[in-house]
């Protein structure tokens, strides 16, 4: 029955002149109509608006699990030692595991270059205005990167702790990087990010005598958002703590590597 | 304030939207429905000016848009006490643990939209 005049004619399918429609249901009337009113349709969608994201995030994830890769996702504030941590890391214990980086900044090829002269393979990701990566972004440069089987990818995200939290990269893990010279508040002020994070990692820690920055209270902080967040403190500068980090790496690689 | 984190997420809602509209074959969006929690990490104001630049030329420029608000709902793991969060470091008012499990309010969708063919 038509919605407009109750009428019976059956409808057929037709292309309407006047607004640019490609299919529009309409009735065939044999008698004239005044403007037709718009039909109104609600479409209930209840749909989460990252759902894309996480359904490419959960496609990259089976990736992974299919190639035995163990994914890294690095994040932190601008300068908090990401890519320090990763050239130490890449150059230090690069035989013992198949490395391979995708890097994350709005511009330039600077982190790329540095993680290049490691001897390590690396792809560039530029996102121009964007604040975050997303599953989509590292899904093409995995395609690139091409990583085997039983490797560890890192993922270096832009610096910025608000919004890369909110988008699930498909990773295994998700490392939060804060430096000492940083506020120790951080973890109360950018919550999201220490609650999707099971690492976090106080770098820095030999400018601790410099600055006003009390680890016991980043962890105090860190642990009321996410209780079972774990730490590890470091200096990229120095070395000091460079191995319990890669003790982790190896444990955590070895899980991912030959899980069942 | 930095709206950059909110435009990004209209830009999905724009996205998701211009879907809706091509598989219903309609012409506009009149309305759109949004639920939003109190823990959604999501500043209202950033959101309207992300809004209102991020809409201009697609199919949700004419909408109106309305926001649900959800607050934040937790249960502590500790005592089974439930009870309303307002920051993520919030800890159990009975017991003081920091142990919870959000139950509500870190919802970002979209509820419905009312289309026009």
């Amino acid at each position: 029955m038509c919605a407009t005049c109750g009428c019976e004619q059956e409808g057929m399918v037709k292309l309407t002149t006047m607004r640019d429609v490609l299919f529009a249901p309409m009735h065939h009337h044999s008698h004239d109509h005044e403007d037709t009113l718009p039909i109104r349709t609600k479409v209930d969608l209840e749909q989460d608006i990252m759902s894309k994201n996480n359904l490419l995030a959960e496609r990259n994830r089976g990736y992974f699990l299919a190639k035995e890769i163990l994914a890294v996702n690095l994040v932190s504030s601008p300068g908090s030692g990401k890519t320090s941590l990763l050239e130490n890391t890449l150059r230090d214990i690069k035989e013992e595991i198949n490395f391979y980086v995708i890097e994350g900044d709005q511009q330039t090829m600077n982190d790329a270059d540095r993680i290049a002269a490691t001897g390590i393979p690396v792809t560039q990701i530029n996102t121009g205005k964007g604040c975050h990566l997303d599953a989509q972004m590292v899904w093409d440069a995995l395609r690139e990167l091409k990583p085997e089987e039983h490797s560890t990818v890192f993922i270096e995200n832009i610096g910025n702790l608000v919004c890369p939290s909110m988008f699930d990269l498909g990773e295994q893990k998700r490392v939060v990087i804060i430096s000492v010279t940083e506020g120790d508040d951080k973890p109360l002020k950018y919550p999201d990010m220490f609650a999707t994070s099971q690492l976090c990692i106080i770098n820095k820690i030999d400018l601790l005598p410099y600055v006003n920055f009390s680890i016991e209270k980043v962890k105090k902080y860190a642990r009321k958002i996410n209780p079972t967040i774990e730490f590890l403190e470091l200096s990229c500068t120095t070395g000091k703590g460079l191995e319990d980090w890669y003790n982790v790496l190896r444990n955590v690689s070895t899980v991912h590597h030959y899980a069942k | 304030m930095n709206p950059m984190h909110e435009l990004s997420i209209v830009m999905s809602i724009v996205d998701a939207a211009e879907e809706q509209v091509k598989s219903h074959h309609a012409t506009e969006v009149e309305s759109i429905d949004l639920e939003i929690g109190a823990l959604a990490g999501v500043d209202d104001y950033a959101l309207e000016f992300a809004w209102e630049a991020a809409v201009k030329n697609t199919i949700l420029e004419k909408a109106k848009r309305v926001i649900h608000k959800q607050r934040g709902w937790a249960k502590c793991l500790e005592c089974d006490c439930e009870f309303e969060i307002k920051e993520l470091y919030d800890p159990c008012p009975l017991c003081g643990e920091h142990l919870i499990q959000i139950l509500h309010g870190k919802e970002l969708k979209i509820q419905s939209m009312v289309l026009l063919n």
